[in-house]
């Protein structure tokens, strides 16, 4: 998988009306089932990015091409399919349903493209993920290490071509940040996914081979 | 993973709410359902086809109460007709219709009806008969099925079924009536069961039939001479000096001996005259609904008695009082289906605030906003489908409680489990309700802002 991102602006109104430009990036690209780890200051615009890509939130104007699709050019729905079928998102604080369980959790990552639920798989990823024992546990009933790694299980289901990671180890301790970053980068790796994490942690930052500071590619305007 | 499947859980993370929600909707639709079965009941109790009756012959008064009283035996006749109206009367009236030369060219049958009078043990009606009265179809096309005899021997008597459950009685008992005159005696006379009807789901079953000759032979229910000649007078029937001589011999050949203790069946009923017999009501069939509208208008003309077609009595009462109960009934039954509804809305809505976040994780997903839309609208399709199954078994259960108890009081069967077509067309109404209360809070998670929820 390829992105290819190009002349890409987005601001938000605030309520007083006011225009605040929040991205602008001219050129970003990132290879084939490369790794990529963005840093920079909080508020500067690095979540309303992944979310851009996601296809989330909506460009001002500006291109987010993804294996040949501009996906500033579908309609929302076309962005949803393209988004269930073609990108896995890892959040911060997770956001399992605490409704579901663990494999209920990773088979609702399978439930909105349109593709059949493939169950042994579910069960796989979780495997993978060193919870075959905690199948059918809620999230309440999870440790914060494991509810990451159900998300990181879940964000691959769809068997993504791109993977978001939106600081997935700001919220657990230092020994499982080491387990669920390598899980995220293992997993990309033997799926051939490419992933852009967000980060503010050097110490994860320094894994990577390549560290973009995102301020030195996004140039938003002054606000209006 | 399904859209229900996705629904149901998110209902069962809220399980209380969820199930106190449904429980709403399961006793409103209890209470339409309960509505709908009693409703049922009432309409075959009371239903024009359950009346297998052209005419019926009784005192002038309220067409009405002479319905409830002889066919549904509720309440006791105004007063008694001399017997002559079902002897000179009515073939007189017959043959008045042009065309009809003898009475029988229009009338299938005519049966005397005696009542007044109640069983001491249980108070139950009785009804002196010809055994005529179980060759005829209780309601259409049902006839009488019993076990034993019928009540040829005049102080025999065959019993409905809820009298012989509820009294014990069976094949040979005995037992004593009250008089249902102003002074209420028990009588002296003893009848015997000798037969017992199968239940009718009418007031047959909680009826005493005995032989109307019995009737008339205890004491004090034939009319004495004088009082029997002046009601003739009164009706407008001749008795001339030649007839009422015969009515004073006949009267006093009639002894009146005691009848009590012993068998009445081991010699020869005594004759009682024609005009010393009272008869309450007489039901009559004619051959066709034309014969019945003529023959009750040459009864209605000049006679002290009325015959109307209980078939018409019966409507206009559904018509004007059981059918405006039943709509009042269903609509406050509707109401609180509609209050329930407004339950699920405020209990969805509410819900809402606290599950952006989810929708949210949801749409990230790759859930569309019509796929979330769904997801809320089937959270409200189930919980207005499983209340109303809920609701549904509840409010058979519910007539399944009751039934005896309706049985014993008001003597009207209930069938529990008879399913009254309207409850086929609650389920277009709950999944109507299901949609317009699941819309809006549906559109707030269509409108969810993915992004801002997010973040939140």
């Amino acid at each position: 998988m390829s992105l290819s991102i190009r002349n890409l602006k987005k601001s938000y109104v605030e309520p007083g009306g006011r225009r605040l430009p929040i991205l602008n990036v001219d050129s970003f690209d990132i290879a084939d089932a490369e790794q990529v780890v963005l840093i920079g200051s909080s508020g500067g615009g690095k979540t309303t990015l992944l979310n851009v890509i996601a296809g989330v939130t909506t460009a001002d104007s500006g291109q987010v091409v993804i294996d040949g699709t501009d996906v500033t050019k579908l309609p929302e729905a076309g962005r949803d399919r393209f988004r269930a079928l073609r990108i896995g998102y890892v959040f911060q604080t997770f956001n399992l349903l605490p409704a579901f369980t663990a494999l209920e959790n990773v088979l609702l990552g399978m439930s909105f493209g349109g593709r059949k639920a493939d169950r042994p798989h579910a069960r796989e990823l979780l495997k993978r993920v060193g919870l075959e024992h905690r199948l059918d546990h809620r999230p309440a009933k999870l440790s914060v290490g494991e509810q990451q790694r159900v998300a990181v299980a879940r964000a691959l289901a769809n068997r993504p071509s791109l993977l978001l990671a939106d600081e997935p180890t700001a919220n657990v301790d230092t020994a499982n940040q080491e387990n669920v970053l390598k899980l995220i980068r293992e997993a990309c790796t033997e799926n051939g996914v490419s992933l852009m994490m967000v980060t503010h942690s050097q110490d994860v930052a320094s894994q990577f081979d390549r560290i973009e500071t995102l301020s030195d590619f996004n140039k938003p305007e002054a606000a209006e | 993973m399904n859209l229900l499947a996705i629904a149901f859980k998110s209902l069962k993370q809220r399980a209380l709410s969820s199930s106190l929600t449904a429980l709403s909707v399961a006793l409103g639709i209890m209470l339409v359902v309960s509505v709908l079965v009693v409703n049922s009941v009432v309409d075959n109790t009371f239903n024009q086809k359950s009346v297998g009756v052209s005419l019926l012959i009784g005192p002038r008064g309220s067409d009405l109460g002479n319905v409830l009283s002889a066919v549904y035996r509720i309440g006791k006749p105004a007063e008694n007709l001399p017997w002559r109206v079902l002897t000179e009367d009515l073939p007189n009236a017959a043959k008045r219709i042009g065309g009809v030369k003898d009475a029988s060219d229009i009338i299938d049958w005519a049966i005397p009806m005696t009542m007044g009078d109640v069983t001491q043990e249980g108070s139950f009606p009785v009804l002196g008969t010809t055994p005529k009265y179980f060759k005829m179809e209780y309601a259409s096309g049902k006839k009488f099925q019993k076990k034993g005899e019928l009540p040829v021997n005049s102080f025999d008597a065959i019993i409905g079924s809820q009298v012989a459950r509820e009294n014990g009685w069976d094949i040979s008992s005995q037992f004593s009536l009250i008089h249902g005159g102003a002074d209420g005696h028990v009588h002296d006379e003893k009848f015997t069961v000798v037969g017992l009807l199968a239940p009718t789901g009418t007031a047959n079953d909680r009826t005493v039939f005995v032989n109307i000759e019995g009737f008339f032979l205890i004491s004090g229910h034939e009319k004495p001479p004088e009082d029997a000649i002046s009601r003739l007078r009164e009706f407008g029937y001749e008795v001339t000096p030649e007839q009422e001589a015969v009515i004073r011999e006949a009267a006093g050949g009639h002894d009146h001996h005691d009848h009590a203790g012993h068998d009445h069946g081991a010699h020869a009923p005594h004759p009682i005259p024609d005009d010393l017999k009272e008869v309450s009501f007489i039901l009559v069939r004619t051959k066709s609904s034309t014969a019945s509208i003529m023959l009750a208008g040459e009864l209605n003309e000049g006679m002290r008695a009325q015959a109307v077609n209980p078939i018409i009595v019966i409507s206009r009462l559904m018509k004007l009082f059981v059918g405006n109960t039943r709509k009042l009934l269903l609509f406050l039954t509707a109401l609180i289906v509609v209050v329930a509804g407004i339950g699920i809305f405020v209990s969805i809505y509410n819900s809402m605030s606290d599950r952006k976040r989810e929708i949210a994780i949801m749409r990230a997903l790759g859930a569309s906003r019509v796929t979330v839309f769904s997801i809320i609208l089937g959270e409200s399709l189930l919980l207005c489908l499983g209340g109303g199954i809920l609701g549904l078994l509840m409010g058979h259960g519910l007539v399944v409680v009751a039934a005896p108890l309706i049985e014993s009081q008001a003597g009207i069967m209930v069938n529990p489990w008879s399913f009254d077509v309207m409850e086929l067309v609650l389920f277009p109404i709950l999944i109507g309700m299901a949609t317009l209360v699941g819309f809006l809070p549906g559109l707030t998670a269509y409108r969810t802002d993915v992004a801002d929820s997010l973040n939140d």
